[in-house]
């Protein structure tokens, strides 16, 4: 991996890469590692391939929710209103 | 007591997130449908005090992580540890890399992404440690802020970065265990 004139270096990029994933950098150090991606093919690389590995990780994470479930908490809402008002 | 309808409308579109994060939390079905009871409860019972024009979502999942906490997991667990310290930034990658073909190119990662099933997902996440899941749970699959996993679990900020870091690199070494397991790669460097 080189070494970018402008920004970030290499090391610092894969350093930072999770919170520039994340969105949890500064304006200024988003812009330095933004510009490191631009120049630098390898860590290019590693990023595409952690923002992917994010993206399955969400999407592989997804159940479907029972419709006895749906049913229950309906339910069991629909009996706490009443014994709200009750005693109210 | 909050009006019902108004209630279900706000909140009801977050019952499969909810319920996914509960399955993970509690790793079994029956678990997971009382905790998410629960906690349409709790937030029925509290929904006055719900302060509008504030995170819902994350007002959600703080009830699920607490009801969660309090009342689903084994009572006085030792404290739980990510062994992480053989794992580096970017593990999964790297391994990938080096056990490729050297012309096989970039597109043996891709594919071993492509291939990796929910099942596997889902039994890497429920691997980690209770802590480091629900960091990683609420940061990776659900995309809250620092910040807000840090209200979310009651936690200070830094303690949120650490465990969400730590559980990264442990769920990319099971990833990598099953992947192995699973043909998808070689196993000549597996054991590391």
């Amino acid at each position: 991996m080189g070494t970018g004139d402008s920004g970030a270096d290499c090391e610092e990029t894969i350093e930072r890469l999770y919170h520039y994933l994340d969105g949890e950098l500064t304006e200024e150090r988003r812009a330095e590692i933004s510009r490191h991606l631009d120049e630098c093919s390898p860590c290019l690389d590693a990023y595409d391939f952690e923002g992917e590995l994010r993206h399955l990780i969400a999407h592989h994470c997804r159940d479907h929710v029972p419709e006895s479930l749906l049913a229950r908490v309906r339910e069991a809402l629909a009996e706490e209103e009443q014994r709200g008002s009750a005693s109210r | 007591m909050a009006d019902r309808a108004r209630f279900s409308e706000l909140t009801m579109e977050h019952m499969p997130a909810l319920y996914s994060a509960a399955l993970r939390m509690t790793r079994n079905p029956a678990d997971a449908e009382d905790l998410v009871q629960e906690t349409f409860l709790k937030a029925y019972r509290s929904f006055d005090r719900f302060e509008a024009g504030t995170n819902l979502k994350a007002w959600l999942y703080k009830i699920l992580t607490n009801t969660f906490i309090n009342s689903y997991r084994a009572a006085k667990r030792r404290p739980e540890k990510a062994d992480v310290e053989d794992v580096e930034d970017l593990y999964l990658y790297r391994r990938l890399g080096e056990l490729r073909d050297g012309d096989a190119g970039r597109s043996a990662e891709d594919e071993v992404l492509e291939r990796i099933t929910d099942d596997e997902v889902k039994q890497a996440i429920e691997s980690l440690p209770e802590a480091f899941r629900i960091a990683v749970l609420l940061a990776d699959v659900e995309g809250f802020s620092y910040k807000e996993i840090a209200e979310i679990t009651d936690v200070p900020i830094g303690t949120v970065m650490s465990r969400i870091h730590r559980g990264r690199r442990a769920l990319q070494k099971a990833l990598m265990e099953y992947a192995v397991a699973g043909g998808l790669v070689g196993s000549t460097e597996a054991g590391r």
